[in-house]
């Protein structure tokens, strides 16, 4: 793209413009989401615990609700604590943002829907994700309080821990794929949903159950936010901004959950396609109208469309554990990542690449995607027809032990669920 | 003035004033901050240079490690008069003098000195530029250089062709993960929580 | 003195003196022992970029200085953890971390 607007203007201002509207339209995008995020979080969470969220601003849904939480965090006191480090105070909140959003420079939104075609891509989120833990500390050290100090260390203690395991289980799939380049792992996953390194063999699935709890963790989102837990240290490194700041911070953590699902995505879900299919779409749209190129860029929207939606299912799937789970206590925090997850982490790395080894050997190994995939195909309809089947009975049907005990002594409220 | 030598100002100039600041600066905290601010300048020097992989390995060891680690340490370590230090006018004259002189002489050595330099068309070939394959097929083995030592020159007294040799960098590389694997135990165990025994004079 | 044909290389080299020389000013200058430590991290940077520069600058020095950069940093790592462990060490005995007051072996 560059090249052809170079034939317009001179090729460095060519490529400035480029690069800002490749940068305005990410910053869009993640705000954007967190607009989503924060309306998906209030309603699945109301859901959660039996009630309905917001339900007034915006329709019956409450889809402006964000925007009303956005108007009035903006027009908030901005209020400073006099004893906190006046530059450090207002700098913090611009570390941890700019490190969660400087993840999606390498990040592919489709085939070669990138704004930074990296060799190294993975390596480099991985690195960018790493800084923010620097604008926690800060923000927690810059507050001058006690809580937030202690917030902010632990935060930065667990955020820097899990970054261990979660980096093994990104090295596992790269030793699958042979490359760190998130387009070509993405382009290597092509074809039916068996071809996702999900499914490719029993260390990488591991691996992503792996990753995703590690990145669930570094997000410090629930089960693992002790340290902005209402009860324990009122809110942590955050208590004391107020307003837009900690609205930045709050776009901040979505970001970061984004950006660990679109890497969730693109390693071990098949990134951009679909998995029914078993060519890349907009290639053969375009090969097979004969060269229309609209077709090309309808073929690369559905693609983004399929990886933001596996994205936003991924960030649901860490919304709905945050509010299903109870929390974990600090040193448990700790104890799960350097007593559990380290080594299981290590050990499916060992056993990845034993298995690459192996898989030159004897090339049956290489039908355990497929049976793997049913597998799981095969679940996931189980689980859902369980669903849909229970969405008939009350509760008092469902739940034994408790729930039976008491069946004599109250009546049983019977009546549609 | 082109990008790359727009982008080249921009990141000198905020590396540079950063680590000014860092020496300048009373609080020790104010000083980490600063640190921070120079090292993710120098990761924008490493990604101006093309050295991807450097400049992601700078991001996450450097500021994602060794710079958490200090202001872990200033931390454990600020307690009130500790975290704002004078230092003697006198001290800060001396100081700032050798300082002068000696990125004076530096700076002379380097503008007087010619350099061979690498031609666009080397850096543009994906074959010979440096990117991350090239790193990697130097620690593999799979990189040739053309040693600069003399060769002993054979009795019948031919000129010798300069032969390529294969280079491979993964043991030192090994030796080096195993060495910080080993000093890292070493630091732990030399920074574990001992029971305090009061001021020892 | 015949100048640099090439003023991009001479920059990043003078960067990469700026930084050197900051490091070991700070080094000089600083009371507080992480001060110090800072100043040492600023003086491996500084080589660094010197290491990288020549690298992309250099036709017969390439690769090489891609990696040395990165054992540099790797090295870094370790002797930053090392120095704060000694800093810990000498805040449990001493209550301080002011260097002027480490003088029992003075004399």
């Amino acid at each position: 793209m560059v090249d052809r607007l170079s034939v317009y203007l001179d090729p460095n201002l060519a490529q400035l413009i480029v690069a800002v509207v490749a940068a305005s339209v990410l910053v869009g995008f993640v705000a954007l989401s967190a607009v989503f995020f924060i309306w998906l979080e209030r309603k699945v969470s109301g859901r959660i615990q039996d009630r309905l969220g917001p339900t007034r601003v915006g329709g019956k849904f409450g889809w402006l609700q964000t925007i009303a939480d956005g108007v009035k965090l903006l027009i908030k006191e901005d209020t400073i604590p006099a004893s906190a480090d006046q530059v450090l105070f207002r700098v913090s909140v611009y570390i941890a943002f700019c490190g969660s959003f400087l993840a999606f420079l390498a990040l592919p939104f489709g085939n070669n829907v990138v704004a930074l075609n990296l060799n190294i891509a993975v390596f480099f989120i991985l690195a960018a994700m790493s800084t923010e833990v620097f604008g926690i500390i800060l923000a927690g050290y810059g507050s001058g309080s006690k809580w937030s100090l202690f917030g902010g260390m632990r935060e930065a203690a667990q955020m820097v821990s899990y970054e261990v395991p979660r980096a093994i289980c990104v090295i596992i799939p790269v030793i699958v794929a042979g490359t760190m380049n998130l387009t070509t792992i993405g382009q290597q996953q092509m074809g039916g949903f068996w071809n996702w390194y999900l499914f490719h063999d029993p260390f990488t699935f591991g691996a992503f159950w792996v990753f995703f709890t590690c990145a669930t963790a570094s997000c410090k989102r629930a089960p693992f936010d002790l340290a902005e837990a209402e009860s324990e240290l009122v809110a942590g490194f955050h208590t004391e901004f107020s307003g837009l700041r900690w609205s930045f911070f709050f776009m901040a953590e979505y970001g970061s959950m984004f950006a660990v699902s679109g890497i969730a995505t693109l390693l071990f879900l098949g990134g951009w396609h679909t998995g029914f299919v078993g060519f890349e779409l907009s290639d053969w749209l375009y090969g097979v109208s004969g060269g229309q190129t609209w077709l090309w860029v309808v073929g690369n929207a559905i693609n983004v469309l399929v990886f933001i939606i596996k994205g936003w299912f991924l960030v649901f799937v860490m919304i709905w554990v945050r509010w299903t789970l109870p929390r974990l206590r600090i040193d448990q925090v700790m104890m799960t990542c350097l007593r559990y997850l380290l080594p299981l982490s290590c050990v499916l790395l060992v056993g990845v690449t034993a298995w690459q080894l192996a898989a030159m050997q004897w090339e049956w190994l290489d039908y355990t995607r497929f049976v793997l995939g049913i597998l799981c195909l095969v679940l996931l309809i189980w689980m859902i027809v369980k669903a849909i089947q229970s969405f008939g009975t009350t509760p008092t049907e469902m739940m034994p032990g408790a729930w039976r005990a008491r069946q004599p002594s109250a009546p049983a409220v019977a009546g549609k669920f | 003035m082109d990008l790359q030598t727009f982008l080249f100002w921009t990141v000198a100039i905020v590396t540079g004033l950063s680590a000014i600041a860092v020496v300048v600066t009373q609080n020790i905290v104010r000083s980490a901050a600063w640190l921070l601010v120079t090292l993710g300048g120098t990761a924008g020097v490493y990604f101006l240079l093309g050295a991807d992989f450097v400049g992601a390995t700078q991001l996450i060891i450097y500021v994602g490690g060794i710079l958490i680690l200090v202001v872990f340490g200033v931390m454990l370590t600020a307690q009130g008069p500790f975290i704002s230090m004078k230092v003697g006018a006198a001290e800060w004259a001396i100081a700032m003098v050798v300082g002068i002189v000696l990125f004076v002489v530096l700076a002379t050595t380097t503008m007087s000195a010619t350099w061979p330099t690498t031609t666009e068309a080397r850096m543009n070939n994906p074959e010979t530029s440096m990117n991350s394959a090239t790193l990697a097929g130097a620690f593999l083995g799979l990189r040739e250089v053309t040693p600069k030592a003399r060769m002993p020159i054979p009795p019948g007294d031919v000129p010798v062709v300069p032969m390529r040799t294969p280079v491979a960098y993964l043991l030192p590389f090994e030796i080096v993960s195993v060495h910080l694997l080993v000093v890292l135990i070493g630091a732990a165990y030399l920074a574990r929580a001992k029971r305090r025994r009061g001021t020892v004079a | 003195m015949t100048p640099n044909p090439d003023g991009a290389l001479t920059g990043y080299l003078l960067l990469g003196a700026l930084l050197f020389v900051c490091g070991a000013v700070c080094m000089a200058m600083k009371r507080n022992a992480i001060g110090v430590l800072m100043g040492v991290e600023l003086v491996l940077n500084g080589a660094n970029v010197n290491f990288v520069a020549f690298a992309r600058y250099n036709p017969t020095f390439e690769v090489e200085g891609q990696i040395f950069a990165l054992f540099v940093i790797v090295m870094a790592a370790a002797e930053a953890a090392v120095a704060l462990a000694i800093v810990l060490n000498f805040y449990n005995n001493h209550m301080t971390v002011d260097v002027d007051t480490a003088e029992e072996l003075k004399g």
